[in-house]
């Protein structure tokens, strides 16, 4: 099984916007390795006949019909905005683009 | 602030290189809820009046599938002459962006619900062309944000951005094609003749109203050359949301003078999304992918699979509505136009009417001639389609059974239109309160011709003499006589015998 690098760990940081000291990256490159070993023993039992699952029931098509249901009121849809202008979720200005 | 981009003339860079395409259409389905809540997706809602927990990606919140959305993507597919998946799934695709309020969007990865397919586009001097498509998947739409302090809600010099979620998780469909090579010049008329058959295609199936204007169709043209003859794709540039036929073709336009003038300048092109411009047809840079995207997709754990019963799927192509392109050959053979007769009809968004003229009773020259005529520029006149015209298809098909009949002219059917068009009500109506008959009171017309040969014995002679073309003349003046309200061809006749003139 091969380790988690510290390059990895920084690259998901990145992408989830986490902000991790150097000793950070290390210490969360061994964890990453054990779960990601305590997951892979699945591969030990598991053989090639079982399909991989994504979802703990043996369930498909769940579907429902395309009728409205009532929506929450935007006052209730904004309760838990930071911050709001014009009945919108306000935000900081977005930067990377243009 | 694109007077800088180096361009190379078209021609030149044609000369030089192959392009190569990719289109990716981005559908919004007409379903009433939205992909994986009850939220409403009418539009002109309020903001955030249509959100729930789930699109709002509240903790806790599960999505179901809307029926009708699955429904509806399996039968894009269909018409599209793709494979329809046994099983697949839904994915997480991972990002940071305030229109996602889940930071991740529900689409799909390696498992499209529709995939390898195609869908032949006419051009607009009937050749036809094959795209073939990759695939198409089900995901859904994100909010809209606005973006204040800047220069009219442009991000660039803005200081906060506001999010309207009702839009978020309405459903889409995502058609992506195979690269599309072999075009050569005609790249751009393909692209833009392909995303209007998928329009026409949409419609049909009543899936969307696909209404360019409105965003519920947009495609992102994907854009690379190589050197003729070759054999390896270029770097290619992704131009986003382009919002209608013609500026699908104007940005495939200018991306190949762009990326020739790169390449010939010696330099590599650079893999980036291009925002295009509305008002001059240019594209700019917007973000670079300096690393492949890392969207970190995983199968949807809230979601199960999607598993179409091979009955439901045969049940589906069962219901598929002739395809639009057979249907216009087919109406084309019948009324007997041209391929570029027949593009003009569709461009001028005519053919449900005149469809619909000859079911009321009209014969197919005379509903095309009302409809592409007249009534076309009446339409063009009022901004609208000619669909929209507060004419029925029955009235133009009334009219033009009156001209049969030899009960009105065309000048009079045009008088008769324009009373309709202008609320007088149907062609009968209009026809009796604006005294609107023709002259067919034989005695009269006599007397009329007797009048204008007699005025006119120069030209008469020269009728008697075989000059039969001459005879226009007469017939004016005899229209003018009855105030335009004689049957032309008739008044005609009567010169003629009048003369003693056969007609050739």
């Amino acid at each position: 099984m091969p380790g988690i690098t510290r390059e990895e760990v920084a690259h998901l940081a990145r992408l989830a916007r986490l902000e991790l000291k150097p000793e950070e990256l290390d210490h969360f490159a061994g964890q990453l390795d054990d779960i990601i070993n305590a997951v892979a023993r699945v591969s030990d039992v598991a053989d090639q006949d079982v399909p991989p699952t994504s979802h703990p029931l043996p369930l498909t098509n769940v579907m429902r019909p395309d009728e409205v249901r009532p929506s929450l009121t935007p006052q209730q849809a904004l309760s838990g905005a930071p911050a709001e202008e014009q009945q919108r979720f306000k935000v900081p200005q977005i930067l990377g683009e243009e | 602030m694109t007077a800088t981009t180096d361009l190379v003339p078209y021609e030149e860079a044609l000369a030089s290189y192959d392009p190569v395409m990719g289109l990716e259409v981005h559908v919004e389905l007409g379903t009433r809820t939205k992909m994986f809540c009850g939220c409403s997706t009418e539009l002109g809602a309020p903001p955030n009046s249509q959100t729930c927990p789930t699109c709002l990606g509240l903790p806790g919140a599960l999505p179901v599938m809307n029926a009708t959305g699955v429904e509806s993507a399996i039968r894009i597919g269909l018409a599209l002459h793709c494979e329809i998946a046994e099983w697949c799934r839904f994915a997480r695709k991972n990002y940071f962006y305030p229109d996602m309020p889940k930071n991740f969007q529900t689409s799909q990865y390696d498992e499209p619900i529709a995939f390898n397919g195609y869908l032949d586009v006419q051009l607009e001097d009937g050749t036809t062309f094959r795209v073939e498509i990759e695939r198409a998947h089900m995901e859904e739409d994100t909010g809209k944000s606005t973006h204040v302090g800047g220069a009219t809600g442009r991000i660039h010099g803005a200081s906060h951005s506001l999010l309207d979620y009702n839009r978020a998780g309405i459903p889409l469909i995502e058609i992506v094609t195979k690269p599309i090579v072999g075009a050569g010049e005609r790249a751009p008329e393909v692209a833009r003749a392909y995303v209007a058959e998928l329009r026409e295609l949409i419609r049909a199936l009543g899936v969307s109203e696909a209404r360019m204007e409105m965003g519920q169709m947009r495609c992102d043209v994907n854009l690379s050359l190589m050197p003729k003859g070759g054999d390896k794709f270029g770097t290619r540039s992704e131009t986003k949301n382009v919002n209608s036929l013609r500026s699908v073709e104007r940005a495939a336009r200018f991306e190949i003078q762009r990326h020739a003038a790169v390449l010939r300048s010696g330099a590599t092109v650079v893999q980036e999304t291009r925002h295009f411009h509305e008002d001059d047809g240019s594209t700019t840079s917007g973000r670079v992918k300096e690393e492949a995207e890392d969207y970190r997709y995983f199968p949807e754990p809230d979601l199960v699979p999607v598993a179409p019963s091979r009955a439901w799927v045969d049940e589906l192509r069962g219901s598929l509505p002739e395809l639009p392109l057979q249907r216009r050959n087919r109406l084309r053979e019948q009324w007997g136009v041209s391929a570029h007769d027949m593009q003009s009809i569709l461009n001028a968004g005519a053919i449900e009417p005149i469809v619909a003229t000859i079911e009321a009773g009209a014969d197919s020259a005379a509903a095309r001639k009302w409809w592409m005529g007249e009534l076309a520029r009446h339409a063009n006149e009022a901004g609208v389609e000619p669909g929209a015209l507060p004419i029925s298809p029955e009235q133009v098909a009334r009219v033009a059974v009156l001209v049969k009949e030899g009960s009105l002219n065309d000048k009079l059917a045009r008088q008769v239109i324009e009373g309709v068009l202008a609320g007088e009500g149907g062609p009968d109506e209009v026809v009796e309160k604006r005294g609107l008959k023709v002259v067919s009171d034989e005695g009269a017309l006599a007397a009329a011709v007797e009048e204008a040969i007699a005025g006119n014995a120069a030209i008469a002679d020269k009728i008697r003499g075989g000059k039969v073309a001459a005879a226009g003349a007469l017939v004016g003046a005899v229209m003018k006589a009855t105030r335009g309200q004689a049957d032309a061809a008739r008044v005609k006749e009567l010169i003629l015998q009048k003369l003693g003139v056969g007609e050739s």
